[in-house]
């Protein structure tokens, strides 16, 4: 890591809020599946606070970054820090050594992950899908864990529905329960895979609004998503991948209005266009 | 024509019989516990076991559904003593059942855990849940409602397949009905009530079967597929959308 990952984006809003210390150092990581090389070498620092959104075609590799910070997929080089962990192995006399089951389990606890389609638990209600891991993994206090639970489900809109089946939702209520899922376990940077790609357009916005709540009071967040009015709302900073190279990144008014890649000049001109 | 109603009535509440039948479902509930216990140890060690523990459940189930359970019983009372291993007819039946039902029972298993979305499987993870507790927890109890049926359908075999047990003298149902056939040589009457009670307890069984089903399908069932909300909410959607 060189010191110019540390400091932030020249193009940072300045006074919209402070950033703090990098809280994911993602450095030099490949990945391959297969043959195929998904990720080259890709670098990125992300501060404490801050809102990153990542676009990109399909198979330019921005939920497999993600999927990497969150340990879903191994890499093949380089390394990931996030939340004061170095993720995926231990360090002993200057080797890297991967980490066990449990280890990584350890690690993941600390990074919440919101996905395409949601994935809740179907087989349990609305408020054991989000005390589940707090009481079986974290052994939290059940009665506690149950009273934060429905803190978390106004917070997301859902007061009413805690002893629904996922299934008796609408997918945009699922999403709202998969988030509060996912804050649960009290989770440093919180990491979106695409979260409104699988719902209907017209439950998009709530759960955009979460989103935009919780940035704003200071989560962290790599957001993958195609939902340029998010990203004008609440990024710091807007990424675009293209066949597993970062080739823009900058503050939401400079990547809009006057992007360097002719990569993000095409795909702004695709998704702008209607 | 030679049958007797009395003894057929009598047979019906016959002592030997009903503790006969008593036998057979202890017997068959205790070789499906164990069962389930090695066809869950045998499909992890297949799905998720290395090289060795691979092999070792695949020759297990290769075995055990290769061969009749008949075989399998008579080896493991009468064949393995002369190995120095001693078993008892109960002992030996519990153990013939449960290795020959856990062999069928890591299959249906297997399947079971291969038919849960992937996605539950990263949802696990991401919340920071160890393999042992995405099984637990997350996996094994979404397999279950996929594993029921079949299940169900293993244990009613499993409550009839008892009777091979008495080969080996194991006094269920089936060898109770041979003894009193023996005493008084009414073989049509006492067969028939044998052969009644099992229909009974199947019958008893495909109740419980029932409710069991309804239970895992809770979650899933039909009636949940759409809330009133959902559909109210759809409703405005469209009426939003206005005319196509």
């Amino acid at each position: 890591m060189t010191t110019q990952d540390l400091t932030p984006p020249t193009d940072a809003r300045p006074g919209d809020k402070t950033l703090g210390e990098p809280i994911v150092v993602i450095d030099g990581v490949q990945k391959y599946f297969g043959a195929h090389h998904v990720l080259k070498d890709v670098s990125l620092t992300v501060r404490r606070g801050e809102v990153v959104v990542i676009c990109g075609r399909s198979g330019s590799g921005k939920s497999t970054l993600l999927r990497c910070v969150d340990q879903l997929e191994t890499i093949d080089g380089g390394t990931i820090h996030a939340a004061g962990h170095l993720m995926g192995f231990r360090e002993k006399n200057g080797k890297r050594i991967p980490l066990g089951d449990a280890q990584v389990a350890r690690q993941q606890r600390d990074l919440g992950m919101v996905f395409q389609n949601f994935n809740l638990f179907p087989h349990i209600s609305v408020i054991d899908n989000i005390t589940l891991a707090p009481v079986r993994i974290l052994k939290r206090n059940k009665a506690e864990a149950r009273a934060e639970a429905r803190t978390l489900l106004k917070r997301v809109g859902l007061p009413d529905k805690e002893n629904a089946y996922p299934r008796q939702l609408s997918g945009g209520q699922q999403q709202r329960v998969a988030i509060a899922r996912a804050l649960a376990m009290q989770p440093k940077v919180m990491l979106f895979d695409e979260p409104t790609s699988a719902l209907d357009p017209e439950m998009i916005s709530e759960v955009l609004d979460v989103m935009v709540d919780l940035s704003r009071q200071g989560m962290t967040m790599i957001v993958v998503t195609h939902e340029m009015g998010f990203a004008r709302a609440a990024a710091d900073r807007v990424l675009l991948m293209h066949e597993g190279h970062i080739v823009e990144e900058a503050a939401p008014e400079t990547f809009f209005n006057h992007p360097e890649s002719e990569h993000t000049k095409l795909f702004l001109s695709k998704i702008l266009a209607h | 024509m030679n049958w007797s109603w009395s003894y057929f009535f009598e047979y019906l509440t016959n002592g030997l019989m009903v503790e006969g039948a008593w036998t057979t479902i202890w017997l068959s509930v205790v070789s499906m516990v164990l069962g389930l216990g090695l066809g869950v140890i045998a499909a992890m060690m297949k799905m998720y076991g290395n090289r060795a523990l691979r092999w070792i459940a695949e020759f297990y189930i290769w075995l055990f559904r290769g061969t009749p359970i008949l075989i399998q019983l008579v080896i493991i009372y009468t064949g393995l003593p002369q190995l120095g291993i001693r078993l008892n007819v109960i002992e030996s039946a519990i153990l013939g059942l449960a290795l020959n039902e856990g062999a069928y029972l890591a299959e249906i298993i297997r399947a079971g855990i291969m038919s849960v979305d992937k996605g539950q499987n990263d949802a696990a993870r991401s919340v920071g849940m160890t393999w042992r507790e995405r099984m637990w927890l997350v996996i094994l109890p979404q397999a279950t409602r996929t594993i029921i049926p079949p299940l169900g359908n293993q244990f009613n075999g499993m409550l009839k397949t008892t009777s091979l047990a008495s080969v080996i003298s194991m006094e269920e149902l089936m060898r109770n009905a041979q003894m009193l056939a023996q005493i008084e040589f009414r073989v049509l009457e006492v067969y028939l009530v044998a052969a009644l009670w099992y229909l009974l307890l199947v019958s008893i069984w495909s109740a419980i079967q029932v409710r069991i089903e309804a239970h895992y399908e809770k979650p899933f069932g039909p009636a949940a597929a759409v809330s009133p909300e959902a559909e109210k909410e759809l409703a405005k959607a469209i009426e939003k959308a206005g005319p196509a």
